[in-house]
């Protein structure tokens, strides 16, 4: 055991290794190519490029949905073969059963896991209050709005325990103001969860908001073209967002995709 | 106050049914043709059959094999349907049957039937299968083929296994889009059993609709065929209710 420990503790930084990754689809779309990352472990990274980029794929191969054409992804050490429970998913349109409750929607990772209804539910309700939906287990997804169903689909993905929270354009569909508010508790949940997150946007600001370490990729093939270390400014919302590493990391990144525009 | 001019009130389905009988009493009185009842004479026939028993009798010789042919559709057709969705290898033995049935005039396939099983029970079970099954088991099909893939990649990455995913997720999905075809396939089975009925040697409703146009019974052939359509459309209703009840509790109260 302690051999293992040292050994592992040089890169125990990393959580999520992934490893000369490419993906074409139909044979002819090289939607990614030669991929090589490494995800700190309790820290937030974002995949951020122009979309048509191979994002989502990766995220994709990242959760074990889709097979890469070649390379590995590497999680905790283990390579993965396919979805695990140390990994949960957070989709871009929510992926929410019309016809179930936000209760159990909450609880449906841990349903398909075989727990019983009333620790499910117990578990479940903990993250619904977490996610800031409380009063609304009864209701059925379509009486929310579009921010409040992302809640919902987070508080599944937080009910499972997973290590790593793998997030696909959560806010896409949520508009301006409901958006800057859930990045906030976003951020509040990050203190309380310590859990890695992968998050994947196309929003400058939003990326450099909320990451430790910021990962451009370019289009066709989708490569690595910089990865952007972001420490977190402290302070309250308002300061980070007129604080001036920010809006420097911001101009920076703005500066590099333009060129892809151009190209 | 204003619950009354809602549009799903019973008032204002109330009225509709008010209008229809009035334009079919004034149109009886004109009359249209000889052969034309007015509504207040067909209810007159309606309860002449009922009061001499045979209107009863007669529809328990026609309900029973409808039942049977409709309990053999919902719950072989939904089957078939279901695992041509799931499965390639047998969508490719089943569809193609399938889809010549439902492009087909079946209804001209009944007679042919009789030559093979004779008149009786198993004829008409056989009427009302081949005029339901198709639009079951097509409708099942394309509703587990389009199910949500965003909900199914959603099992999966939740570790559900193929059963779950099937159950919890493709099914409920789904069950809209079956439960319309249940409801087009019942309304066939209507018209199946009514075919076999009229087409092989009239028995059941068959025999109250053909025997009363041959006395010139108009009232009672009228009263019999409205009240086929009427339990046909309960049917259907009682379907979509059931459906709300087993798979979408998010719509139930609308
Ligand atoms: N199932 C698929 N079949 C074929 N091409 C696909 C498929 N999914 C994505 N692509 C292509 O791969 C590229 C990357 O897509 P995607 O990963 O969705 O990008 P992003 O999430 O960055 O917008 C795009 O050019 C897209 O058209
Ligand atoms: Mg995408």
């Amino acid at each position: 055991m302690a051999a293992e420990t040292s050994d592992t503790s040089a890169k125990a930084e990393s959580i999520v290794e992934v490893r000369h990754l490419s993906k074409t689809y139909d044979g002819r779309v090289r939607a990614l190519e030669d991929i090589n990352l490494s995800f700190p472990k309790g820290q937030l990274t974002t995949l951020l490029g122009p979309s048509g980029c191979g994002k989502t794929t990766m995220l994709k191969i990242i959760a074990g949905l889709l097979e890469p054409s070649s390379g590995e992804v590497f999680v905790n050490g283990k390579k993965i073969t396919g979805p695990g429970p140390e990994r949960a998913f957070v989709f871009q349109d929510f992926a929410l059963m019309p016809w179930a409750t936000v209760l159990r929607n909450a609880a449906f990772g841990l349903e398909l896991r075989g727990m019983a209804k009333n620790e499910r539910n117990e578990i479940a309700r903990k993250y619904i209050a977490e996610v800031g939906l409380t009063g609304f287990e009864n209701s059925y997804p379509r009486e929310l709005s579009g921010g409040m169903r992302q809640r919902v689909g987070l508080a599944r993905a937080l009910a499972v325990n997973a290590d790593v929270l793998l997030m696909d354009e959560p806010f896409s569909a949520v508009d301006e103001q409901t958006r800057r508010k859930f990045q906030e508790d976003m951020l509040a949940l990050m203190e309380i969860e310590k859990k890695t997150f992968i998050f994947v946007t196309h929003s400058i600001e939003e990326a450099v908001y909320l990451s430790d370490q910021v990962v451009l990729l370019s289009r066709l093939p989708g490569k690595v073209s910089e990865i952007i270390k972001a420490p977190k400014a402290a302070g309250s919302p308002d300061e980070i967002r007129r604080d001036k590493v920010y809006l420097d990391t911001v101009e920076h990144i703005w500066q590099t995709l333009r060129k892809y525009l151009e190209e | 106050m204003h619950e009354w001019f809602n549009k799903d009130s019973i008032f204002w389905r109330l009225l509709s049914i008010l209008i229809f009988f009035s334009a079919w009493e004034i149109a009886g009185r004109v009359p249209i043709s000889p052969a034309f009842p007015t509504f207040i004479d067909t209810m007159e026939g309606l309860f002449r059959m009922i009061s001499d028993g045979s209107f009863f009798e007669k529809y328990m010789i026609t309900l029973k094999p409808l039942l049977v042919g409709v309990f053999i559709t919902c719950f072989f057709g939904i089957t078939f349907g279901v695992s041509m969705g799931l499965s390639d290898r047998i969508d490719w033995l089943g569809q193609p049957v399938f889809i010549v049935l439902q492009a087909a005039p079946v209804s001209a396939l009944i007679p042919m039937i009789t030559y093979v099983y004779g008149i009786g029970f198993t004829s008409k079970i056989i009427a009302v299968c081949i005029l339901a099954m198709p639009v079951v088991v097509l409708n099942s099909i394309n509703a587990v083929r389009n199910a949500n893939t965003s909900l199914i990649e959603m099992s999966r990455s939740f570790q559900g296994t193929r059963m779950q995913e099937v159950f919890k997720v493709i099914l409920p999905d789904a069950s809209p889009m079956i439960f319309a075809g249940l409801r087009l396939g019942v309304a066939g089975g209507f018209v199946g059993i009514v075919l076999a009925e009229l087409l092989i040697t009239p028995t059941g409703i068959g025999d109250l609709i053909s025997y009363h146009r041959s006395v010139a019974n108009y009232a009672e052939m009228y009263a019999t065929v409205l009240s086929i359509i009427l339990l046909a459309a309960a049917t259907v209703r009682f379907f979509e209710r059931l459906e709300v009840r087993l798979f979408r509790p998010e719509k139930q109260g609308t």
